[in-house]
């Protein structure tokens, strides 16, 4: 297996966060985020519950919407201009811990529904890139059936190859593999490391470390809204700074 | 035992136990009526309650139906048929059959127009109703209104003609724009239908109704169970897309529509629906220009749809509100806008689950199509309450004609009824 740490990350700017933060009601779920990500770089923010590490990542999208600060996507500004929200979620693919795939729709359906729609790709064609994507997450004898007739894995799988349709130059992850049963969890995992290998810039939220360790070029450990530290895996795993930190990977690597 | 290792404390199975079939089930009609009607004393005693309550009910009235008569001139006739037996008076029905049907003031040598109206309903509603059949039938589903207009009301064709050219200019408006900008491709349908029927309206020359092919009938002659198919058809089909749009309005984020749809909700929601149709039958006219003539058929319908179209938005709210958060995400990150998203994944999941309680306002909008019998409209209720119980030769004939009437509104609500189920199976793609 190639190793995909060893990809070349460019210096182009992905995605560039300056001092963002949200509030849900008086509540002050993030606080002061900087981040910038390059192409081509994968980064997994890990952190305990409620830290804020999904709400960070569905804010990149507009799933969310911050109150303060900036978050730039591929150049184009994240406002309040509908135009420019539909243009960064059409280039930013997201895939959810509970799949959302359609559950009236084929899985073809469910993957040619938003080329036809919002890019205009003719049926065809979007069929053909359907099944091309199908058979990269290795299930294209599942194209005909129905979201509810597959297990969890291939619904992830299928909702990674839904995103990866629109042809998404990013990816966001938010806890992919948290919702299924641990023998499917490896076969996620493959996909993404796959997409990783390929040079898709990465964002996931998980706690795979395993994944991350292999994958990850950077690491963000997030705690009360904030970045707390971040690091390439291996110094982050083998020598964490914050006391923070120490805690949380001894709690989640010590059994 | 050789697929296991007895001799060894460990256990390893080395090949895996074939798949059988399950034990027959234990069956016959005797076992059959032990377990359900005769399992315990008091089961068997109830059953024997309902067996001796069936038998009176039905040992009563089938002798009453079997020794009906059909062919006595008026009520006289039959008691003099049946010399003082137990026998319905179902002569009624036949004397009085296309009074029943078309009211008593529809010209008798036009029963044919609305008698074909009703057998193309058939083949305009299947394609809406059977989604597997060719999809090209649609065609035919469009253009039934105004061929049933002209079927029914008859005069100057020209009136569904240009109906129809507003409706096709607004819709090729709308397919023009819709992939660009849903909302420009609607209102702009909208004010391009509008143009059209106000233009082509001013080209009708006058008294063009009197030499027409069909000759013109007016509303008022409108009657008889034909009225409430009508009534029925026209506001089940219209409230039903008025629903969704008001349900979608109730959810909107832009105050000034939601407020709009949740006054309208909650206003015709706690006013009863015969007021409604007093209002459209009395009152409706303070609001029109004083020369234009709003047809009274018009208004009834109009009222019932908003009736109807505020409870069906409530079905359909409760519908939306079912769908799990991660739909709409999923949508909005895939990039569809609000339109796409609602009428591409929303919607249709959200309309699937609003099935029984759509058909359920449905079916009580077709039955309350006979309050309209209040309002001085000869529809079945109004006919038999009128013209026919208030003749001397019918006068009394109250359980034949009212039983009539329950027969034919029950076939059309349980037809409604066995669809919904029928598509509720159809549907069914969640495996859940």
């Amino acid at each position: 297996m190639a190793n995909a740490k060893q990809m070349q990350v460019s210096d182009e700017v992905a995605i560039s966060i300056h001092s963002m933060n949200k509030w849900y009601g008086t509540f002050h779920v993030l606080r002061d985020i900087d981040l910038t990500v390059h192409r081509g770089e994968r980064i997994v923010i890990c952190g305990p519950s409620g830290s804020g590490k999904s709400t960070l990542i569905r804010c990149i999208n507009a799933l969310e919407e911050h109150q303060k600060g900036s978050i730039e996507v591929d150049g184009t500004l994240l406002s309040s201009d509908l135009k420019n929200i539909d243009k960064i979620r059409s280039e930013v693919g997201m895939c959810f811990q509970h799949f959302n795939l359609f559950p009236h729709l084929t899985i073809l359906e469910n993957l040619t529904l938003a080329p036809i729609w919002v890019r205009k790709t003719p049926k065809k064609e979007a069929e053909a890139t359907a099944m091309h994507f199908l058979e990269k997450v290795k299930i294209p004898e599942q194209a005909l059936k129905y979201p509810g007739q597959l297990s969890g894995g291939q619904q992830q799988r299928v909702a990674i190859a839904r995103s990866l349709c629109m042809k998404p130059r990013i990816m966001l992850f938010d806890e992919p593999t948290s919702a299924l049963d641990p023998e499917m969890i490896k076969e996620v995992l493959d996909t993404m490391i796959e997409l990783a290998e390929e040079g898709m810039t990465m964002l996931c939220v998980t706690h795979e470390m395993g994944f991350a360790r292999q994958v990850a070029n950077r690491v963000i450990f997030m705690d009360e809204g904030q970045i707390v530290e971040q690091n390439e895996p291996e110094e982050f795993f083998n020598n964490p700074k914050s006391p923070r930190t120490k805690l949380f990977l001894s709690q989640i690597l010590g059994h | 035992m050789s697929d296991t290792h007895a001799e060894s404390v460990a256990f390893v199975r080395e090949t895996s136990i074939p798949p059988s079939a399950p034990p027959t089930a234990a069956s016959g009609w005797v076992l059959w009526l032990r377990t359900n009607l005769f399992a315990t004393p008091i089961n068997g005693a109830l059953t024997l309650i309902v067996l001796y309550f069936l038998y009176y009910v039905v040992s009563s009235t089938l002798p009453w139906i079997l020794n009906g008569v059909w062919s006595a001139e008026s009520l006289s006739g039959c008691r003099e048929a049946l010399q003082g037996t137990s026998g319905a008076c179902f002569s009624v029905l036949t004397e009085r059959w296309n009074q029943l049907l078309f009211g008593f003031s529809y010209p008798s040598d036009a029963y044919w127009r609305p008698s074909l109206a009703f057998a193309l309903l058939f083949l305009a509603a299947a394609p809406v109703l059977f989604f597997d059949l060719p999809r090209k039938l649609l065609l035919f589903t469009a253009l039934y209104p105004f061929i049933t207009y002209w079927l029914i009301w008859g005069g100057t064709i020209l009136v569904p003609i240009i109906a129809l050219l507003g409706c096709v200019a607004g819709y090729m408006v709308y397919a023009r724009y819709v992939k660009d900008n849903f909302s420009i491709a609607f209102f702009g349908g909208i004010v391009i239908a509008a143009v059209v029927w106000y233009v082509g309206g001013q080209m009708i020359p006058e008294g063009a109704s009197e030499t027409a092919m069909l000759e013109a009938v007016p509303s008022r002659n409108l009657g008889g169970f034909m009225l409430n198919m009508m009534l029925g058809v026209t506001c089940v089909s219209l409230s039903i897309p008025i629903g969704i749009l008001l349900a979608l309005g109730r959810q909107s984020s832009l105050p000034v529509v939601k407020w709009i749809c949740v006054v309208f909700i909650e206003f015709i929601r706690g006013v009863p629906l015969i007021t409604l149709l007093f209002v459209a039958s009395v009152m409706l006219a303070y609001l029109f220009p004083p020369d234009a003539t709003v047809d009274l058929f018009l208004r009834v319908v109009i009222m019932i749809t908003m009736f109807s179209a505020a409870y069906i938005a409530e079905v359909i709210r409760g519908g939306l509100a079912a769908l799990p958060k991660g739909q709409y995400e999923a949508g909005d990150s895939l990039g569809l806008d609000y339109a796409q998203s609602m009428r591409l994944i929303i919607l249709p999941q959200a309309l699937k689950i609003s099935i029984p309680g759509i058909v359920n306002i449905a079916v009580g909008l077709f039955k309350d199509t006979t309050l309209v019998s209040v309002i001085s409209l000869f529809d079945i209720v109004g006919m038999i309450r009128g013209p026919i119980l208030a003749s001397t030769d019918w006068s009394g004939v109250y359980w034949e004609l009212f039983m009539f009437a329950s027969v034919l509104f029950f076939v059309v609500c349980y037809g409604i009824s066995q669809y919904s189920q029928w598509l509720e199976r159809r549907l069914a793609t969640d495996h859940r």
